[in-house]
């Protein structure tokens, strides 16, 4: 991936991450926020990580973004208005930021710290050096993955489900018709 | 690709010792906009005709025959018209993001075209994850039609939209657990490769395999259609309830766009399955000229795939539709589970037999055959039983 | 060639069994949960309870091994064994607590139980990890069930509360673990311990700012997890809030996990840069006893008490921390104590709780010694060996961090540590004087109709007496289980014969 390229996604993947925290329409945001994973996802395919890029636009911005939406629409959240905290606090939070920033760059300013380009072996990226990668060194984190998901899905049934002996509307309506 | 762009560097055609790659992104660009001027939109186009044409004989009606012979003209004056419609954007409508969420459609509608494989060389690019990319940019339509739904500030658009949202988030599970068997089977993602894996005869195709990959089949192309918003899945646009979901709020050019998408994609899904389970363009090796193979291949491919869209608009004129719960329930509780066996089923049998069962092939395609002939007899059996009158001419 | 280099993987069944009856256990009560009511979850319990104690007979089975398995993602060794035995302990007291508890509670038996199962395997995972991704993962499955289980009441706005609370804070300060992890396999190029381990102690690495920075990002991810001060704003709401089995199981399971994959990582891995990270843990050890004892004096619910003694506790225990490696065996050692005290303490506050109304305050208390003077004095002894008066485990936990500490210099943080008890010392004397000097509190239900909350109870008041009054097998365990960690890893770690 040529350099301007790269540091053009960068750019883009930051503007538009910025994106998400400043505008106040959470619609705008979530929008902004597919942006953003798009272009790390054409990141992932620059680098040659195809499989990655692709999952990442699968899964990511094809179907959690969604989930995501659909949330903010059940939730009814709507634009923000009025003051969103003191001015002392932004402030306080801004110089923060600009301290932490000011010390990532020292973090990173050494010379032996920058990065260093390696050509990766032959294949890199494909499918076969993913599963080959995902069933042999990293065996028991992918099946804890599966596990993970399982109670993950298991709990939010839990809080989720109709409690017994609430109304249930459609039983409800069977009674009433 | 790369001889082409080789040879027209060293042609001299863009002067001496052209940046390889600015070659190359015109060529790719030059070539994209002639697949889809002389490809995509002429088919998105006719398929409407053809589509109302095939509807009217199914429901014993004429259908549109004026312009043109038999009406073939029709698509291009509905175009012609459509485009010259007033392109109005509500005022109370979100401005940018409504006029926005068209072209995002219509980006997830171009960009599958770029790894169509029409025939062994007719090919943009033949992507190492061809199959996982046309996934990815189909996936895309979900947000261009949630952005429309949401923009236009209207409840028909909103409710449209989010159950088309709902719908292609849920049926994208099925549909590409589906394509796995076939990826387990090849070993790769890549469509030519796919279509290499496969023989010309029906009883080397995928769909044949074995008996895994021909629910895995029939599941993708049901779930194809209800990601495209088709009937017997057509909730987001149920004209009797939603006027037109999420696109009510568009006229002129960007309702053609969504309408052009919808079309379009009739012919991204037969593409799909075709390249995955009915053997792609393979085609006997009749002859060494190369362009002629090309030739009958890309025939082969568009038989195929044309087949399937049929297919789809005889589903359409002939079932009702579903309600949103039994959508939800038929793929949560069915198709995703089935999906699920298929995968598991297919890598056991990868494991038994590693280069396919040919065997398994002839009987499933014995079995295929059975079974047309069963549902020919029916036909004609009840077409004698209630003396309806046949007519086999397509033109009226 | 194949990229699947199937020889590299070492699979070794045995050290994973232990994981393996857990997570086929979780799975096996959801099945046979589905048609259980929720009043009529003992069953699913008793079973939960059996197919702990098979994962427990298994694990004993990995005593003695050594080495790594899968590829470097499983340790085996005393000292995962050590703590993934003590969590299956923590996890059966849970479920005998739990087996009256949840159905009076009508808490549905299918998801609370695989929950919990769910949940020991994580924490079962961050003892056994091998590797940085292991332990997240491990973290990730601890603390997702456990916020469920924290809401499982939902009738309970207080239950809820907890929930939401716990998971926002949670999910926030996972974020902080797993930027610390990217950031050490930024600075080390290796995820696996061992390696890492060996890049830190070749001395390469020296300050490396991206490596300081992961393991500050990794101490507030821990801080949170084993709710030291300031990262431990959620517990008492959440501890309060929680279905009291749930409380017990995150003031022992969760700490003892997380205290697992923490000394492992720090005290193991970390070792050779301690200078970097032990005067951190020195401030914060510091702030978590006195934050923790000093807010406690003033509570009047005891679940709240406990948890702020739980914090206190944890203050304690990275006191030992931050001394060095040598107090280690004292550390595994303290955590054995308090995870039976503590337990025992929470379900003597079961056994007060009533249907409807939970009597939980200090003052429900008053006069049990009066009415029921045998819970009365397995509490006693609970609160004495949290206070750490000998003989109880807890006094000589305490001695033996301390003393540690003090061998190594750190009189400083041992005088605020030995201050810090006399302080709680007030807090635990006050339940003991409401106990058995006033009068009032409440009728206990009858304890014969909850044969398991006995159980639990007396077990544990007696494990509580017998490990502080004859330390030295389980201070030699503990001993032995560490030194395994820090000599399993390393340029001498081999990988297991399958």
């Amino acid at each position: 991936m040529p350099p301007f390229l790269y540091i053009f996604l960068g750019a883009l993947a930051i503007v538009s991450a910025l994106g998400v925290i400043v505008q106040r329409n959470p619609i705008h945001s979530l929008l902004a926020l597919i942006a953003t994973l798009m272009t790390v996802a054409v990141l992932f395919i620059g680098e040659d990580a195809v499989v990655v890029g692709f999952l990442q636009i699968i899964v990511y911005a094809g179907a959690i973004m969604v989930l995501f939406l659909f949330v903010i629409w059940l939730l009814n959240l709507q634009v923000e208005t009025g003051p969103t905290g003191h001015l002392a606090l932004k402030l306080f939070g801004s110089l923060t930021a600009a301290l932490l920033a000011t010390e990532l760059f020292f973090i990173l300013a050494p010379p032996h710290l920058q990065v260093k380009f390696t050509h990766e072996p032959v294949g890199y990226g494909s499918l076969a050096s993913l599963a080959g990668k995902l069933f042999t060194d990293y065996l028991v984190a992918f099946e804890v993955t599966s596990v993970l998901l399982l109670a993950a899905v298991v709990g939010s049934v839990a809080l989720a489900r109709r409690l017994p002996g609430t109304d249930d509307p459609r039983a409800a309506r069977k009674t009433a018709s | 690709m790369q001889t082409l762009i080789q040879n027209l560097i060293a042609s001299g055609a863009f002067g001496k010792n052209p940046p390889r790659d600015l070659v190359a992104a015109i060529v790719v660009f030059v070539m994209s906009l002639v697949v889809f001027l002389a490809i995509a939109l002429p088919f998105a186009g006719i398929v409407t005709w053809v589509e109302r044409r095939v509807w009217a004989r199914i429901q014993s009606r004429v259908g549109p025959n004026r312009v043109g012979p038999q009406g073939f003209l029709q698509w291009l004056a509905d175009g012609v018209k459509i485009v010259c419609k007033e392109d109005i954007v509500p005022d109370e409508a979100d401005a940018r993001l409504f006029k926005l969420a068209p072209f995002l459609v219509m980006l997830a509608f171009t960009l599958p075209w770029a790894v169509m494989p029409f025939s062994s060389s007719l090919i943009l690019a033949d992507l190492n994850v061809g199959i996982l990319y046309m996934t990815a940019v189909t996936a895309l339509t979900v947000v261009g039609v949630l952005m429309a739904g949401w923009a236009s500030n209207n409840k028909w658009s909103l409710i449209g939209g989010v159950r088309s949202a709902a719908q292609i988030v849920s049926y994208e599970i099925p549909a590409g657990l589906s394509i796995f068997p076939v990826v387990l089977m090849t070993g790769t993602l890549s469509m030519q490769g796919i279509i290499r894996g496969q023989g010309w005869a029906p009883q080397h195709w995928f769909l044949f395999a074995n008996p895994f990959t021909f629910v895995a089949a029939n599941i993708l192309y049901m779930s194809s259609l209800a990601e495209a918003n088709r009937t017997p899945f057509d909730l987001p646009e149920a004209e009797s309830e939603l006027v037109a979901g999420f696109a009510t709020e568009y006229s002129g050019w960007r309702y053609a766009c969504f309408s052009m998408a919808e079309w379009g994609n009739l012919f991204i899904i037969g593409a799909i399955i075709t390249t995955l389970f009915l053997g792609g363009w393979q085609f006997p090796h009749v002859t060494n000229n190369v362009v002629a193979m090309n030739v009958l291949e890309l025939i082969t491919f568009s038989v195929k795939v044309l087949f399937l869209v049929f297919l789809s608009m005889w589903i359409r004129a002939t079932l009702p539709r579903v309600r949103i719960d039994q959508l939800m329930t038929a793929c949560w509780k069915y198709f995703v589970p089935i999906s699920f066996v298929n995968m598991i089923g297919t890598a056991v049998w990868v494991a038994i037999w590693p280069d396919g069962n040919v065997a398994m092939g002839y009987i499933m395609f014995a079995g295929a055959i059975a079974l047309g002939a069963i549902f020919i007899q029916r036909v004609i059996y009840y077409l004698r039983r209630s003396q309806m009158e046949v007519y086999l001419n397509p033109t009226i | 060639m194949s990229p699947f280099n199937l020889a590299a993987i070492n699979f070794v069944w045995l050290p994973i069994l232990p994981l393996v009856v857990v997570t086929v256990a979780a799975m096996a009560v959801l099945l046979a949960g589905v048609r259980v009511d929720d009043s009529e979850s003992e069953g699913l319990g008793l079973l939960t309870l059996a197919s702990l104690a098979v994962a427990f007979v298994f694990t004993l089975g990995i005593l003695g091994q050594y080495g790594v398995a899968f590829a470097g993602a499983i340790s085996v060794d005393s000292f995962s064994a050590f703590f993934e035995l003590v969590i299956l302990i923590a996890a059966m007291f849970t479920v005998m607590m739990s087996l009256d508890y949840a159905a009076e509670n009508r808490i549905p038996g299918a998801e609370y139980y695989s929950l919990l199962l769910f949940s020991v395997l994580g924490m079962m995972l961050m003892a056994a990890a091998g590797d940085l991704i292991v332990i997240f993962l491990g973290l990730e499955t601890m603390s997702i069930t456990v916020y469920v289980l924290a809401g499982i009441m939902r009738r309970n706005a207080k239950s809820n509360e907890a929930a939401i609370k716990y998971f926002l804070l949670g999910a926030f300060s996972t974020g902080f673990l797993l930027y610390g992890i990217a950031l050490v396999y930024g600075a080390t190029g290796t995820i696996k311990l061992g390696p890492i381990h060996d890049a830190l102690a070749s001395g390469a690495m020296g300050s490396n700012p991206l490596l300081l920075a992961g393991i500050g990002m990794m101490v507030i991810g821990f801080g949170f997890k084993v709710a030291a001060v300031p990262f431990h704003m959620w517990a008492p709401d959440v501890y309060e809030g929680a279905p009291t089995p749930v409380t017990a199981f995150m003031a022992v399971g969760v700490k003892l996990a997380a205290f697992a994959a923490f000394i492992r990582v720090f005290m193991v891995d970390f070792a050779s840069v301690g200078a970097h990270w032990q005067t951190v843990l020195w401030v914060i050890a510091a702030l978590t006893m006195t934050g923790g004892n000093l807010i406690a004096v003033v509570q009047t619910n005891i679940k709240r008490m406990l948890a702020y003694s739980a914090i206190a506790h944890a203050g304690y225990l990275l006191l030992g921390m931050a001394a060095g490696v040598r107090s280690g065996p004292a550390i595994l050692y303290y955590l054995l104590g308090y995870t039976f005290t503590n337990l025992g303490a929470f379900s003597v506050v079961i056994a007060l709780e009533r249907r409807g109304e939970a009597g939980n305050q200090i003052s429900d208390f008053r006069g049990l010694a009066a009415r029921q003077p045998l819970l009365a004095g397995a509490m006693a002894i609970f609160l004495l060996s949290l206070t750490g008066v000998p003989p109880m485990a807890g006094f000589v936990g305490k001695f033996y961090i301390f003393s540690e500490a003090l061998h190594q210099g750190y009189v400083g943080l041992v005088i605020i540590a030995v201050l810090n008890s006399v302080v709680s010392a007030y807090y635990y004397f006050y339940v003991l004087v409401a106990m058995y000097m006033q009068e009032g509190g409440v009728e206990v239900e009858r304890l014969s109709a909850r044969p398991a909350l006995v159980a639990a109870v007396g077990l544990a008041a007696l494990a509580t007496i017998l490990i502080g009054v004859y330390p030295q097998p389980y201070i030699a365990s503990a001993a032995n289980a560490f030194h395994s960690a820090s000599g399993a890893e390393g340029s001498h770690s081999a990988a297991l014969e399958p």
